[in-house]
């Protein structure tokens, strides 16, 4: 039995070197949470400085949709808002994820920036990257209404291939975001409730389940 | 039973080379700083067992320069892949007749 027992963890060893020397495990679960809230509050910002918009064509019983905004400025306005807005979002959701990152890392006294965590920020960056360069495409066409469901679904695409270089968990997540994007791309007009639960609601929820099934 | 401990290979009987021919199935190659962090070893520990392994021929290093700084990577060769598996196996089984003696 003691025989069993060291030969036992042995493989269990050697399975978590394994892992361990291929996968980034440093990405905190927190940060998940962060990035959900950041999103949320960003949206908020859009919906209530747009209220006018947003809520009166609600209460008409129509959805909202740029598209549908006749006046060419106020549309104008409202995705230079929307790209400023989220560009802001990005820098504080990105931020935050590091510097939580960096702690958890520390804690656990793993270097945060070696192989794993390199290959992962390819993996992640090469369909995100494409994706962002495809939704300004879309929106230099005009075609604004397919320019929030693309987001949805390269960040869902990203996170599903660069799922391989961390925790698997994150590839659910990913899975997620591609189906809302999608959604979002059928039923125009309620992008803003898409990203609400896309970049926010899931990302709180992902970040909880990582924090409590790894880091508690 | 004695037969199947017979075939545990003694070149990974030190927790050490269990750890670095982990590392190595997984991954093409890996600096020497790079494992000693994973295996959070010191320098003499893990040269003296990577010198074990490369007598064997299980592993093969590669010296060049990066800029002006020397850089040791190291690599399974196939034999060294086929030994680990084996002893994979071995580890595996001894592991399933316990269990069944109970």
């Amino acid at each position: 039995m003691q025989d069993n027992l060291t030969h036992l963890d042995q493989l269990k060893e050697i399975r978590q070197i394994m892992e361990k020397s291929t996968k980034f495990i440093s990405l905190s679960g927190i940060s998940g949470v962060w990035v959900g809230f950041v999103a949320l509050a960003g949206i908020a910002v859009v919906l209530f400085s747009f209220d006018s918009y947003f809520f009166t064509r609600y209460s008409d019983g129509g959805v909202f949709s740029v598209d549908k905004l006749l006046n060419y400025n106020d549309l104008n306005r409202l995705i230079r808002f929307v790209l400023i807005d989220a560009l802001i979002m990005l820098v504080f959701a990105i931020g935050g994820a590091i510097l939580l990152t960096i702690r958890k890392a520390k804690k656990k006294g793993l270097s945060v920036w070696d192989k794993t965590a390199k290959r992962f920020l390819v993996s992640l960056m090469v369909p995100l990257a494409t994706g962002g360069i495809f939704t300004l495409i879309l929106i230099y066409h005009g075609i604004f209404a397919m320019a929030g469901p693309a987001t949805l679904i390269f960040y869902g695409l990203a996170l599903i291939n660069a799922g391989r270089f961390t925790l698997n968990d994150i590839r659910f997540l990913g899975l997620f975001e591609v189906l809302l994007g999608l959604l979002a791309a059928l039923f125009l007009g309620y992008t803003a409730i898409f990203w609400a639960i896309g970049f926010g609601l899931l990302h709180i929820i992902y970040g909880l389940v990582m924090y409590f099934k790894y880091e508690k | 039973m004695d037969n199947i401990i017979s075939k545990l290979n003694k070149a990974f009987e030190s927790r050490v080379r269990l750890g670095i021919m982990s590392v190595l199935m997984v991954n093409d190659s890996i600096d020497f700083n790079s494992l000693k962090e994973l295996l959070n070893i010191t320098d003499g520990n893990l040269a003296s067992h990577l010198k074990a392994l490369e007598k064997e021929e299980y592993i093969g290093v590669k010296k060049q320069f990066i800029g002006r700084k020397p850089n040791t990577s190291y690599e399974a060769t196939e034999a060294g892949k086929e030994a680990f598996n084996q002893h994979l196996k071995a580890l595996e089984d001894l592991i399933k007749s316990t269990e069944t003696d109970e």
